[in-house]
């Protein structure tokens, strides 16, 4: 590993203008996932800023229900937090179906948003990689890709964005605050996070220095009525082969509302946006669940060996929904 | 240590870095330590390399495989991916600190009573992760397999309302919660049914 300097600043905009004024600086939080990648010469910052204990670290609710979460909350902590539980089961289900408790003690809410992919070629340093090393290919489309997108990839990379964290604020619509060498800004989501296109170094739309410090989550009532569900290789402690985040409104028969995401499929945690609207005042039926599902997913494009995605989206996802209108 | 770390290394633009070393006070096992890190050294390497202490083992050095597991401010953490230089002010627990004046932990005991081990790599792992597990139920922390996460919310109750999920509940450790919990932690003998009976053992 490459020596770097360590420096902790005492607040959100001293640690800004640390890393404004050095060059290569990155900001450590849980460490969960930069310290491994430090490690596997992934990445090698010549100065790390310690943000781990600039106590952002409190859910708070304001006075419409709206819930702000500070960037240095743990993930445990979020989880087990009993508004999260109460208002979002969803969000604090995909926290648990994540890592493991060692590790969600440690990773903070605003590093798990900013983790970087687990595609095998991004972390074998001698592999090429566009991503890592822009312009030197990309072996997935040919190699090992199982488990990467069917969405929205390009011909540069097809990774997939690995936090069950990010599918659930992203099916809530959370909002990003954002600290930069310009002060402070929000980001919506989803909007945070990127497609590749010929940019896969790119994960999000942020810029070097900028500065996560909280995530507000808008009041949603329907959401109480919500649930996170994941498929993976193993029963624990492993990223998702498919995931989905969904709330669901239904009264009457019709759905009112709703809100769905996919994790596991594209460079974006993948908000269902063609599915939703199909979904707003049709019939919540198994058939026409599984029409919107289909309309949504007929933007797939599949690799040979991820195929099996596809059908296993739809039926996740149609599964959960039926399973959320029968509980209304 | 406040403000920023007191480093001794050369300007951080010389053209080949050299080692960035940080003097700091460690507290392991109640007992503190000064000493003068690497800002590239994890907790697990300091431990072992110029503590002395062995019990926290080297398995993976990725974060997967739990054998490095020890406390810090009673959480369980992987000390493989911890920075040690991160850690002034706080308390650092290993394999080590567990037993009290009259004698191993009821975790340590268990173990042995359970033949919950084989090679015995995995073990110091195994049980800081279960101390902080045990912990972590009793304050009533769900996990993916903890029926109604949400906390009973019934469908008509979407509107906040204050009523919250009581934080203090504790979990009933079945085997399900267990393993579930447990999953950050390997043992690449297989010992993990009697694992599972020792901590069931020290739950009840």
């Amino acid at each position: 590993m490459r020596p770097f300097a360590y420096l902790r600043p005492a607040d959100a905009p001293s640690a800004v203008t640390a890393s404004a004024e050095r060059p290569n600086t990155m900001y450590l939080a849980g460490g969960t996932n930069l310290v491994d990648l430090m490690r596997l010469g992934v990445v090698s910052p010549e100065v790390l800023v310690d943000v781990s204990r600039l106590s952002a670290d409190a859910v708070e609710e304001g006075p419409d229900g709206t819930l702000t979460i500070g960037a240095g909350v743990r993930n445990s902590d979020l989880a087990a937090d009993p508004l999260v539980r109460r208002r979002h089961p969803m969000l604090a289900q995909s926290v648990l179906a994540g890592a493991s408790g060692q590790i969600r003690n440690m990773a903070t809410v605003g590093g798990n948003l900013l983790q970087r992919t687990r595609c095998s070629y991004f972390q074998d340093v001698t592999k090429p990689c566009n991503k890592r090393l822009p312009g030197t290919g990309c072996p997935a489309r040919e190699g090992d890709h199982r488990n990467l997108a069917i969405l929205g990839h390009s011909e540069s990379c097809v990774a997939t964005h690995p936090s069950d964290m990010a599918v659930a604020l992203t099916a809530l619509g959370a909002i990003v605050h954002v600290r930069g060498a310009d002060g402070p800004r929000t980001v919506p989501m989803p909007g945070l996070h990127r497609l590749p296109g010929d940019e896969p170094e790119r994960d999000t739309v942020l810029d070097p220095g900028d500065l996560i410090t909280a995530v507000e989550v808008p009041p949603l009532p329907f959401a109480a009525r919500s649930r996170y569900r994941k498929v993976r290789d193993r029963a624990s402690f492993a990223f998702a082969v498919v995931s989905v985040a969904v709330a669901l409104d239904v009264a009457d028969g019709v759905v009112r509302d709703c809100r769905i995401a996919l994790g596991g499929v594209a460079h974006v945690p993948w908000r269902a946006e063609t599915a939703e609207a199909a979904l707003r005042g049709s019939a919540a039926t198994e058939a026409g669940f599984a029409d919107a599902v289909d309309a949504e997913l007929a933007a797939a494009r599949p690799l040979p060996d991820n195929a099996f995605k596809v059908p296993l989206a739809r039926n996740v996802l149609v599964r959960t929904l039926i399973d959320l209108a029968e509980a209304s | 240590m406040n403000g920023e770390a007191h480093t001794t290394g050369p300007d951080i633009s010389a053209s080949a870095p050299s080692p960035v070393t940080v003097d700091l006070l460690l507290s392991v096992n109640r007992d503190r330590h000064p000493t003068t890190v690497d800002t590239r050294e994890t907790l697990l390497d300091t431990l072992r390399e110029r503590l002395g202490l062995t019990g926290a083992k080297k398995g993976c050095d990725h974060g997967q495989c739990g054998a490095c597991t020890v406390l810090v401010d009673g959480r369980r953490v992987k000390s493989c991916l911890t920075l040690t230089v991160t850690l002034d002010d706080r308390e650092i627990v290993t394999v080590e600190g567990l037993a009290g004046e009259d004698g191993p932990h009821p975790l340590q005991t268990a173990f042995v009573e359970h033949d919950a081990f084989q090679c015995g790599y995995c073990t110091p792992g195994q049980l800081c992760s279960a101390v902080g597990m045990l912990a972590e139920a009793a304050a009533g922390w769900p996990s993916a397999v903890t029926p109604d996460v949400g906390g009973g919310t019934s469908p008509d109750e979407g509107t906040p309302s204050g009523g919250d999920v009581p934080p203090g509940d504790g979990i009933r450790l079945d085997d399900d919660e267990i393993r579930e919990r447990m999953s950050g932690n390997l043992c690449r003998c297989g010992a993990y049914v009697n694992i599972v009976a020792a901590i069931t053992e020290v739950a009840r």
